[in-house]
């Protein structure tokens, strides 16, 4: 499978980002769940509006990431971007504070364990 | 490349979109070194055929493993896939492919922030790729077992790997084959008893 920004040149992204090389909001998890609050308006950046198209249902950043074929950190700042003009809302991940050990709970546990011993 | 972006932009969620009411993503990581079988346990249990992404970063204070301190920034970007499977209507779970071999850890400490837990998939042949990984983890107090992919090897004893890895006998060791959907979710089943059973006792 080829992925397009491989054959990009840095430059590109640099565009697609105005220049950002890292999100404002670093807590914007991988697996950050991403809907879109409202369509695709005229004018906006094209990188904007697909993922506001790829996020009519929730979609993990990572897997707008993989859809955009783009890296994930540059993902990040697009999805923030959106986030920041409220064309978009995370549901943020079940999870622990960063390098904190994760302190999922027992009722949580059971859910997914019964959900993958039903697989 | 067109078409691609096209495709892209007209089916929305490739393979299976997730259900609207989907409010908390959990994540495992399936950790070893290169060609041990990551992306084919994920690929096994996974609902869709598994996404790849890039995550990059720049090296400046994250490296920490450089005890010469250079101050030059130098960036670095892995591949990595991924799965998922939908647990009910409000739960899903990610699980990351992540190559474990010393350069590309620091990278995981973002991608990986706030995971269930980790397998470290381990390949008899090359035992020493997954040291690193799991020195690691236990430093980082990341709960993980270790699977071995069985390549139809039957001269290492679980004990003979065991003590090759100067694992705890507190961490979970089993057998899996992960071309096989029910032996791969038998080694994710194992992982979320392993941590059932931390947080249930054992306050470390």
């Amino acid at each position: 499978m080829s992925r397009s920004h491989r054959d990009e040149s840095p430059d590109r992204l640099y565009v697609i980002t105005s220049g950002r090389s890292s999100a404002p909001d670093d807590a914007l998890d991988s697996v950050a769940l991403i809907v879109a609050e409202n369509a695709p308006t005229a004018g906006m950046q094209s990188e904007h509006a697909r993922i506001l198209r790829l996020c009519r249902g929730p979609t993990a950043l990572v897997e707008i990431a993989a859809h955009l074929e783009l890296p994930l950190a540059i993902t990040r700042i697009l999805v923030t971007d959106l986030l920041d003009g409220g064309h978009a809302t995370a549901r943020h991940p079940r999870s622990a504070p960063r390098r904190a050990r994760p302190t999922t709970s027992p009722d949580v546990l059971e859910k997914v364990l019964l959900a993958l011993q039903n697989l | 490349m067109h078409s691609r972006t096209c495709d892209a932009a007209d089916a929305p969620t490739p393979g299976s979109p997730l259900p609207g009411t989907v409010e908390h993503a959990l994540k495992i990581a399936v950790v070893g070194g290169f060609g041990v079988g990551k992306t084919t346990l994920v690929r096994s249990v996974s609902e869709i055929r598994p996404l790849t992404t890039e995550e990059t970063m720049t090296e400046a204070a994250a490296n920490v493993d450089d005890v010469r301190g250079v101050e030059g920034k130098r960036t670095t970007t892995i591949a990595f896939d991924f799965g998922r499977i939908t647990l009910d209507a409000t739960s899903v779970l990610y699980l990351f492919g992540a190559p474990g071999q010393q350069r590309f850890w620091f990278l995981w400490d973002r991608v990986l922030a706030g995971s269930l837990g980790a397998v470290v998939l381990v390949d008899t042949r090359r035992l020493e790729d997954s040291w690193y990984a799991i020195d690691r983890l236990e430093a980082q107090k990341t709960p993980f077992i270790v699977a071995h992919n069985d390549f139809g090897d039957a001269e290492h004893t679980l004990d003979d790997i065991r003590a090759a890895l100067d694992l705890d006998p507190a961490v979970p060791l089993i057998r899996c084959d992960a071309r096989e959907r029910d032996s791969a979710r038998q080694v994710l089943v194992t992982l979320v008893q392993h941590v059932r059973s931390l947080v249930s006792g054992d306050p470390r």
